[in-house]
């Protein structure tokens, strides 16, 4: 069978087009994964920034002796569905306290209704039309603005939109992330000294090795029943709290920081432990003074991305029970707390538009934590990153 | 609280004990030393091998008696465990100090300690998995003593509100139906989803990285797309709901289609997005490890570049690419977070992506956050399909495992 040369070279022209084909459409995977990325850091700050602001109202606060029992009576009647609930809350309880303010009365920015928050930033809300006008008509007096959120960052969460915050879900990510790198940091690095300098070669070690590589690859939900049948039912850890959370995330994370100090420790060039037996040191001497100082960069990284995973983790800890509803700044390693993905997870349940923006301020909080954790590893990489 | 002060109480004492034994035992090596004797070891060793001889010894002591009480329930009131543990302490620094002599290799006996304790730490790894078995199968057995195996594994219906009605005291209880394979139909749509997404965009984006793109877009680009996978699965779940969702439902709309707002396409791509870089990074590393002679002599019989590429290339890194994919379809069976906010929570039998359907860790989570009793038959099922969904994701990662080994071996690279 032969071919003339035209056949040939038009087939040549195919198969050359096909070939560019397929650098095309892989180049256009990349890119659409990318896409991917753009898409959704767009979608969340758009969700997410307006969090950041909220609405507040200038106006006329009456102490009088009926605002003493019914905070309502402090407030002219058409405020009332502007202003927050917590704002009508307080006023009793504060005059109860300074009773020489019954009689004045004072101009103030207090909080107001996550309905006018949202009406003012376009979103869709519940207010009548009279509202609306109201509102208007107060925005064209410079009486209700827009301003930076303290209570987002000030306070805990709260059923009531405009008054929740993150500040008890951040505290009860440090103190869980205590817990986690407690436990886990030393008994990982330790492992993976035994495994990386003492270990022989032996089935038990290879035991050791499987396991670690198939723990790092289990679903994370399974630790969270691992948590709830060991720790909090068997060892009677109080549940939904930081201990409980911590526990159940050190034994997700440590497989992570083992292979990574393992990665860290092997790196380290052998002419630096033969050098240090040569001089009469032991093995222990040779890992604590040589070994490991050197490896350290490398396993602090290690560490630091294991724990920025361990911090984005929710499944584990709904199990253990932290998704709680948790007002109060946590106290306690034994006392309930929620963590910043689980307070995400619970407004992202609340039907209320206002807490989808608060569902989206919260994750654009826990992002930036994580991405400044990451990028934090990054630079301690390159800055002590040596070639031997 | 008393075992909190009690236990508090015991590391103080512990730490006294600790620092007595470090500055006895030195200060006796400095005296043996000063006396001209030629001793094996330095006196920091002996008092370190004193230290250890008495934590140590005293520590293991109250591990293994906190063990057994909880075990035997309080059958050894914490005081007197407390008190052995100190006593045995007491010893441990008797001894450790007898033992600062010339002859007596402190250093190695440190060094035998500590062998022994990275190895214990080593272990722990192992307790977990057994831990996780162990919790997982003993709980699972209980369900199965309520509701039979058979019926689990095979069953169509899934309606454990009726053993809620039970505890509640109405409702004979009879009529919760635990049949998991509605729960497992629906885990592997929106798994199957996810791959349909994850593998062409992974794999041709490895493709690109590692084939075509010119060094400085790789080295872009990598970190870039493992972004993704540093993503929470809660955030993701949040972006499918609220975002792709609605999106999903007005496009079917627009074809005519009736789609429910947690449909399975939802989750299905999200995680899709998810377990890109996880693909892309592995598959990425295997084609990078075909030796280039493969390469150099597809070429040199005339082949293009993408002829190569598909097959010479794809083929030898095969097992590597298989054993990504597996890996990322464990993932995406274990993950909980997207399909708890995006999927629906009910158990649907459909092929039909864009009805709602549950799936196994919505269940799971389901049954584990409800107000129910540990020992109802409700929330037991969820330790049930734990047990199923670990023997899976397990089997998964061995395989996985296996697959990459093969292709390491084939082709004598040490990176994978």
């Amino acid at each position: 069978m032969s071919h003339t040369f035209d056949e040939i070279s038009q087939q040549l022209k195919r198969r050359h087009r096909k070939s560019a084909r397929l650098k095309w459409v892989s180049m256009g995977a990349l890119g659409l994964a990318g896409l991917f990325l753009v898409l959704f850091f767009a979608d969340m700050l758009s969700k997410g920034l307006p969090a950041f602001q909220q609405a507040y109202i200038n106006a006329e606060i009456r102490y009088s002796e009926e605002a003493s029992r019914d905070g309502r009576q402090a407030f002219d009647d058409d405020l009332i569905p502007l202003i927050s609930r917590t704002v009508v809350r307080v006023i009793p309880l504060q005059l109860r306290n300074n009773p020489e303010l019954i009689g004045t009365s004072e101009q103030q920015w207090m909080l107001a209704n996550s309905e006018v928050d949202q009406y003012l930033k376009g979103h869709r809300n519940r207010l009548s039309d009279q509202e609306k006008a109201e509102i208007d008509e107060r925005v064209a007096a410079g009486q209700v603005d827009l301003r930076f959120n303290k209570t987002f960052f000030g306070s805990g969460d709260s059923k009531i939109a405009e008054n929740a915050g993150i500040l008890s879900a951040v505290v009860g990510t440090v103190m869980t992330m205590i817990v986690t790198l407690l436990i886990a940091f030393p008994i990982g690095v330790m492992t993976a000294i035994y495994l990386e300098e003492f270990a022989p070669d032996n089935r038990f070690t290879q035991a050791i090795e499987i396991n670690i590589n198939n723990l790092a690859a289990i679903p994370s939900i399974l630790f969270g029943l691992l948590g709830l049948a060991i720790f909090i039912n068997f060892f009677g850890v109080p549940r939904s709290s930081p201990l409980a959370g911590g526990m159940t995330l050190a034994l997700m994370t440590l497989p992570v920081i083992i292979i990574s100090t393992r990665t860290a420790l092997r790196s380290v060039p052998d002419s630096i432990r033969h050098a240090a037996f040569g001089v009469g040191c032991s093995r222990w001497q040779v890992v604590r003074d040589h070994v490991l100082p050197l490896a350290m960069p490398g396993i602090m990284t290690g560490s630091i991305i294991g724990l920025a995973q361990a911090m984005g983790e929710t499944a584990p800890l709904i199990i253990v029970g932290m998704v709680a509803f948790i007002p109060d700044v946590g106290a306690s390693f034994t006392n309930a707390a929620t963590v910043m993905p689980a307070q995400i997870f619970t407004w992202s349940g609340e039907p209320e538009q206002a807490f989808v923006e608060k569902t989206a301020g919260g994750i654009l909080v826990l992002l930036t934590i994580l991405i400044s954790l990451n990028a934090f590893a990054v630079v301690l990489r390159k800055k002590f990153e040596r070639r031997w | 609280m008393q075992t909190n002060q009690l236990l508090l109480l015991f590391c103080t004492v512990l730490l006294l004990l600790g620092l007595a034994a470090y500055f006895i035992g030195r200060a006796k090596a400095s005296r043996v030393r000063a006396s001209g004797a030629a001793m094996y070891a330095q006196p920091d060793q002996y008092a370190w091998f004193a230290v250890l001889s008495t934590a140590g010894p005293a520590v293991l002591v109250g591990a293994v008696g906190s063990l057994l009480l909880l075990l035997l329930g309080a059958e050894i009131p914490p005081l007197y465990l407390f008190a052995a543990s100190l006593v045995v302490a007491a010893a441990g620094l008797a001894v450790g100090v007898a033992q600062v002599k010339p002859q007596f290799h402190a250093r190695q006996a440190i060094e035998r300690v500590i062998r022994w304790i990275l190895a214990g730490a080593a272990l722990i790894s192992i307790f977990t998995t057994f831990g996780i078995l162990f919790s997982i199968i003993s709980e699972a057995l209980r369900f199965f003593q309520m509701h039979s195996f058979w019926e689990f594994i095979t069953g169509t219906t899934w309606n454990p509100g009726a053993s809620f009605l039970a505890s509640a005291g109405r409702g004979d209880g009879s009529g919760a139906e635990f049949g998991s394979v509605p729960l497992f139909a629906g885990t592997f749509m929106i798994t199957a989803i996810a791959m349909l997404v994850a593998v062409p965009v992974g794999l041709l984006s490895a493709i690109y990285m590692s084939e075509y793109a010119p060094t400085r877009v790789r080295t872009v680009a990598k970190p870039v797309l493992e972004v993704l996978a540093g993503i929470p699965t809660v955030v993701y779940g949040f972006f499918a709901a609220i975002t792709v969702a609605p999106i999903i439902v007005n496009i079917a709309g627009f074809f005519g289609l009736d789609a429910s707002y947690n449909n399975a396409v939802a989750p299905g791509v999200v995680m899709g997005i998810m377990i890109i870089p996880f693909i892309s990074s592995l598959s990425d590393d295997v084609i990078n490890s075909v030796p280039d002679s493969m390469r150099q002599g597809s070429l040199a019989l005339g082949m293009t570049k993408g002829e190569t590429i598909r097959d010479v290339v794809i083929p030898a890194a095969l097992p590597g690419i298989i054993s990504a994919s597996l890996l990322g379809m464990s993932r995406a069976l274990g993950e909980t977070m997207i399909v708890v906010m995006a999927a629906g929570m009910r158990p649907n039998l459909t092929a039909n992506p864009l009805e709602d359907m549950t799936t196994v860790t919505v269940r799971i989570v389901a049954a584990l956050t409800g107000d129910q009793e540990f020992e109802s038959a409700e929330t037991l099922s969820a330790f049930a399909l734990g047990l199923v969904l670990f023997a899976v994701t397990l089997t998964l990662n061995l395989v996985s495992v296996l697959m990459i080994r093969r292709f390491r071996e084939k082709y004598r690279v040490n990176n994978l």
